[in-house]
């Protein structure tokens, strides 16, 4: 059962998606609580970045219903037409996992980017602006770079200084630790921690790399096989007796996620051999 | 896929069908954005600037030497009726009616149209595309439109600098290098050419051309797989697809011109 919690900024209510039979998620529930830092985390494949997705309104549920900013009169994100759509984007701000960032334009007109469509900001002020988000993620001396003339963990603090331009209420973070060194992986977390507690935001990110997200985040969400194994506080998760979790939260390679991919047993794969002296026996185990 | 499946014939039906109505959708609202890409002009300028610019070269340079096989060509088989002094309305007419829109298309597709495609389809493997739309900023609106209105406007003017361009080939060769009376060239030109029915019907080509190679290679690149595969293979179609409609649609245009 999901924790009761007074303010959710996002709401997802027995949430069913998949591509045909496949099910990505399964009836799952879960909220995003309001101020808060919530990690998704789960074995690869298990749909976190399908939630990111789906609140983003990129997909749209089978079935099931999914609460966005319920509190300021928006319903339910699948059945948003794009105006509404739209407007609920314009509050919420997204990192993609490898920044993406606009490849034509320097890193500063990146982040003016999202100003100059969406406001008619004197030029005087939306440099203001940007510097000021530039600043945020250290990157304020890195304004006149081309993206590829940054490394892979600036790029991604460009991109979220982009994503934060117009202040939104909540910024969500695809996989933003992977294939950072050390040092940039414990400051991306920090960016995380600190700006959400500075700017009021309400942050949900997903993640593999268990050790900075537990001492980050206020609300550990774990999927599994489309569902939600556990979730709660990073140490009441920790503390699980749940196989699944306790077998992602120590990283053991065996368990209910498991080691080898389903096959025939290796007993009926051996002994396929055995039966000939000259090969493999044809007709047995290739089917 | 097996021919013989009814199933699978009707799925391969239905996918094509799918993807034609998509095409037909996204051309009708890139037609439909002319007023908001023409308000926001500066997008549509930076384009008109990298498409005619990127192309403007190889287009001259053609031009130039089509000129100058025209002038030979067409000379010595004119010089055989005694009728060598309207090698230039020949070179004129052939390219401004023919050429000069077809060839200038072709060059187009080539250089920019597949650039065009290659930029789209690398924008949407880097997710730029999918960022576009996290901001509440519509891709086809504010990056196939302007590259759309870009390509239909650039076109025709590449197709002039090509004509322009093969007439002064012509001229060198027909009237510097091999004799032809300068007078009885520049005069055929003026007395045969009309600005409608020769002129006009070009520039009209040119601008179907424009419409079609451009929204090919933006729907090519919107379409591909986000891979680096299928970004390359939406290259290939952009030059197949649009060289065939431009040879297609010319013949159609030529045979209603000359109905008309």
């Amino acid at each position: 059962m999901p924790p009761t919690l007074t303010t959710a900024l996002v709401e997802l209510h027995h949430l069913s998606f998949g591509y045909g039979d496949r099910l990505i998620l399964d009836d799952v529930s879960l909220t995003v609580p309001r101020g808060k830092v919530t990690a998704l985390m789960g074995a690869s494949g298990g749909g976190k970045t399908t939630v990111l997705r789906l609140i983003g309104g990129q997909i749209r549920a089978q079935k099931g219903e999914l609460r966005l900013f319920d509190s300021d009169g928006f319903k339910d994100v699948g059945r948003m037409d794009q105006a509404t759509l739209y407007a609920a984007r314009r509050r919420m701000g997204m990192l993609f996992q490898f920044g993406a960032l606009f490849a034509d334009l320097s890193v500063f007109e990146n982040v003016a980017f999202p100003l100059r469509e969406h406001s008619n900001l004197p030029e005087g002020l939306i440099r203001d602006i940007v510097l000021m988000k530039l600043n945020a993620v250290g990157l304020r001396g890195a304004r006149d770079l081309m993206p590829s003339e940054v490394s892979g963990g600036m790029a991604r603090r460009v991109a979220l200084a982009r994503a934060i331009a117009l202040d939104p209420e909540l910024v969500m973070y695809d996989e933003p630790f992977s294939g950072l060194d050390p040092i940039s992986l414990g400051t991306a977390a920090r960016l995380i921690r600190h700006l959400n507690d500075a700017m009021g935001l309400t942050s949900l990110f997903v993640s593999h790399e268990l050790e900075q997200t537990f001492s980050i985040a206020d609300h550990v969400v774990i999927l599994a096989n489309g569902k939600i194994a556990t979730q709660g506080a990073p140490d009441e998760v920790r503390r699980s007796v749940d196989p699944l979790v306790s077998q992602y939260v120590n990283a053991e390679p065996d368990g209910p996620v498991r080691f080898h991919y389903p096959g025939p047993s290796v007993e009926d794969d051996f002994s396929a051999f055995a039966g000939s002296a000259t090969g493999p026996a044809r007709g047995k185990g290739g089917r | 896929m097996s021919w013989y499946r009814p199933a699978d014939v009707g799925f391969a039906v239905r996918s094509q069908l799918a993807a034609l109505g998509q095409g037909a959708r996204l051309f009708v609202r890139l037609v439909s954005l002319f007023g908001p890409s023409m308000r926001r002009f500066g997008l549509v300028r930076d384009q008109i600037h990298f498409l005619g610019n990127y192309s403007l070269a190889i287009i001259a340079v053609s031009g130039l030497f089509v000129g100058f096989v025209f002038g030979l060509q067409g000379y010595y088989t004119l010089q055989r009726y005694g009728s060598a002094e309207a090698l230039g309305l020949l070179v004129t007419l052939s390219l401004v009616r023919e050429l000069g829109p077809v060839v200038s298309a072709l060059l187009f597709a080539g250089r920019a149209g597949t650039s065009l495609t290659a930029e789209i389809g690398l924008m949407k493997a880097g997710e730029q595309i999918s960022v576009l739309e996290m901001m509440a900023v519509d891709p086809v609106q504010r990056i196939l439109a302007p590259r759309f209105w870009a390509g239909v406007i650039v076109l025709p003017l590449l197709a002039a600098v090509f004509s322009a361009t093969g007439i002064i080939g012509g001229w060198v060769v027909g009237v510097l290098m091999i004799g032809v009376d300068a007078g009885s060239f520049w005069s055929q030109i003026q007395g045969g050419v009309d600005v409608w029915r020769d002129v006009g019907n070009g520039i009209l080509k040119s601008v179907v051309f424009g419409f079609t190679v451009t929204f090919v290679a933006l729907l090519q690149g919107f379409e591909a797989q986000p891979t680096p595969e299928g970004v390359s293979k939406a290259t290939t179609r952009t030059v197949v697809v649009a060289s065939l409609a431009v040879l297609g649609l010319d013949f159609v245009l030529t045979a209603m011109m000359f109905s008309l």
